[in-house]
């Protein structure tokens, strides 16, 4: 991962295709997985990595040579990379596994990695900073610990300096929040407060359809996606027998009590 | 879906833990003490019913002031510490070569942590150095015939993964504090071995500052009582006038859904949700949230839920065990009025 020159930044953005974060799911009949016959859409988090490249390209103007969206998955997530090509990424790669396969964020990240080696070099990558459908948060710390280079994880503000190779972020941390300066290349991975991603209008949806996407297969970059975890079975969380409700103040309290939950009542 | 399984039985019984588990676990520390996700963490680690060694690293302020009481945890077989101004922040860049160094030396065949903001930055980024698929936030820990077996949520908490690791070598576990107790002290101190600092020449990330919010109140991940507000609060005064005086009575700490947070009403640590903190106390207080999916993630394991709403269709009182239809601005201060003084 050589930086470019100074004055120009190379950005690239992991997009992954999750069902949708509106959509109630259920486990499937067989224990091995969810119902995906269901709406999907970009991981909210990745929506604000892309909305964020794209806003230091306008910021930064010229100093962004360009920005590259990947997703690693199914033919499907390709619809996935034209989104990210609408919100203002300028190619797209897909590197397409097939449609029932885990692939675990050890091996996105290796295949990260061979990307950057292939399309690269990128000055900074910027992933959101979990997955709503496996929730590792995981990925983007990988893909830092595999280059040896900088991360900074949980941004919730990003602020590059092309000319001197550093970016300042802001991280949410447990407790409050905390600044560090990262050199380049690094790995930001976005928190939600980082930024409000923008719609895609529809002249630049159909302006996306004529932008590159290449495609791989991960047996191309020579890597091995066979996954390191066995999935044993999904099941159902403990349903909780709520839905009682009460009449009054008064009512409540004496529930509470009876619960033994009140500070100085059991 | 059984025949992958099948096929893959002999491999994983090849490949068995250790008939001793040797666990590492990262001891996290704030304010001088140790965190209580560490805590948690030590009674996961212990499940696997091996010796649990203790890491604990920062300045050398930091480790002296949090060793006394990291000694004398129960169920802590040693303690390995690291004094080093390059560990005060636990930047990850910096802590991890020591990480790396220590299970190599070691042979530890587990790396456990809580799962925080710490450790979520740090142990992804050794186990890809390890070439080791990590396990996040994990809630239950066991132990089946040929090795060990965990329980994860996904989907937002909407379902529970179980999962094995396939392959030997190290398991790097994170752990869901509020899924075990945390351990308790002992009597005796764990014996002390100090570990020569890995210094990195050129660490590429440098820690400029650290924003704490500042609060007298319990902690929002450990605290046993949580009082949460969402965007029928109105605004960021209304929000603290009502809920200050109801936390206040019961000692509680206060949350908030992302809406509060999103439009200003309350701090982002007090978040609570898939995308926050994953609360589970005694009693969680819902007052004006409609309860999404997203904010359920974060609280739906509390032993007693109740919330406070005006809309009757609010999906907050599928899960309450106590819902009030109600105006949040009469009900609460009533509720405060009524409740007895806490003490």
């Amino acid at each position: 991962m050589r930086p470019t020159p100074r004055s120009l930044l190379r950005i690239l953005v992991p997009v992954k295709r999750c069902v949708d974060y509106a959509v109630k799911i259920r486990v499937n009949a067989q224990q091995t997985g969810v119902e995906t016959n269901v709406k999907h859409s970009m991981n909210p988090f990745d929506e604000i990595a892309v909305e964020e490249a794209v806003r230091l390209r306008e910021r930064l103007k010229d100093a962004v040579k360009g920005i590259t969206a990947v997703t690693i998955g199914p033919s499907k997530a390709q619809e996935t990379l034209r989104t990210a090509l609408a919100m203002g990424a300028d190619d797209a790669v897909h590197v397409e596994t097939p449609e029932a396969a885990i692939v675990e964020p050890l091996a996105v990240a290796k295949l990260l990695r061979a990307v950057m080696d292939k399309k690269g070099p990128y000055d900074l990558v910027i992933l959101g900073k979990q997955a709503i459908d496996d929730d590792a948060g995981q990925t983007g710390q990988m893909l830092a610990g595999l280059l040896g280079c900088a991360q900074a994880t949980f941004a919730s503000k990003l602020d590059v300096d092309v000319g001197a190779g550093t970016a300042d972020v802001t991280r949410e941390i447990d407790g409050g929040l905390e600044q560090v300066r990262v050199k380049l290349p690094a790995i930001v991975t976005a928190d939600l407060r980082l930024n409000e991603p923008r719609y895609a209008s529809l002249p630049n949806i159909m302006k996306a359809k004529k932008k590159p996407l290449e495609k791989l297969k991960p047996e191309d970059l020579g890597v091995d996606i066979t996954p390191r975890l066995q999935m044993l079975k999904v099941t159902e969380p403990p349903k909780r027998v709520g839905g009682q409700k009460v009449d009054n103040v008064d009512e409540l309290i004496a529930k509470l009590k009876k619960a033994g939950v009140l500070p100085g009542a059991a | 879906m059984l025949r992958p399984f099948t096929i893959l039985r002999p491999l994983a019984r090849s490949y068995a833990t250790p008939a001793h588990p040797s666990t590492l676990l990262y001891l996290e520390h704030a304010g001088g003490k140790i965190t209580g996700g560490s805590l948690s963490a030590l009674t996961a680690a212990k499940l696997l019913g091996g010796d649990v060694t203790g890491v604990l690293l920062g300045s050398k302020e930091q480790v002296d002031e949090v060793l006394p009481k990291a000694t004398k945890l129960e169920g802590l077989t040693s303690i390995l510490t690291s004094r080093s101004d390059s560990y005060a922040h636990a930047v990850p860049e910096a802590v991890v070569p020591l990480f790396a160094k220590l299970v190599k030396d070691k042979g530890f065949t587990h790396l456990f942590s809580s799962t925080s903001s710490t450790s979520k930055s740090v142990l992804p980024r050794l186990a890809a150095q390890l070439d080791v698929q990590p396990i996040s936030d994990v809630t239950t820990v066991s132990l089946d015939a040929d090795g060990d077996v965990y329980t994860r949520p996904i989907y937002a908490g909407n379902a529970i993964a179980t999962v094995k690791p396939r392959v030997d070598g190290i398991r790097i576990v994170t752990v869901r504090g509020t899924a075990f107790q945390p351990a308790a002290a002992a009597s005796a101190d764990a014996p002390v071995e100090e570990v020569v600092a890995v210094e990195v020449s050129e660490v590429p990330t440098e820690h400029l500052k650290t924003m704490a919010t500042e609060s007298s109140r319990p902690e929002l991940g450990s605290s046993d009582i949580v009082v949460s507000g969402g965007r029928a609060l109105k605004s960021a005064a209304i929000f603290d006038e009502t809920l200050t005086p109801l936390a206040d009575k019961l000692g509680a700490a206060i949350g908030a859904s992302r809406a509060a947070v999103d439009a200003g009403y309350a701090d982002n640590s007090l978040q609570v949700g898939q995308t926050g903190k994953i609360v589970a106390p005694s009693l969680y207080i819902a007052v004006g949230i409609s309860g999404a999916i997203q904010h359920l993630a974060g609280m739906k394991d509390s032993k007693v839920i109740v919330a406070i709403n005006k809309d009757p269709d609010a999906p907050i009182f599928q899960v309450a065990d106590a819902g009030l239809v109600a105006d949040l601005f009469e009900a609460v201060p009533e509720l405060v009025q009524k409740l007895p003084d806490h003490k």
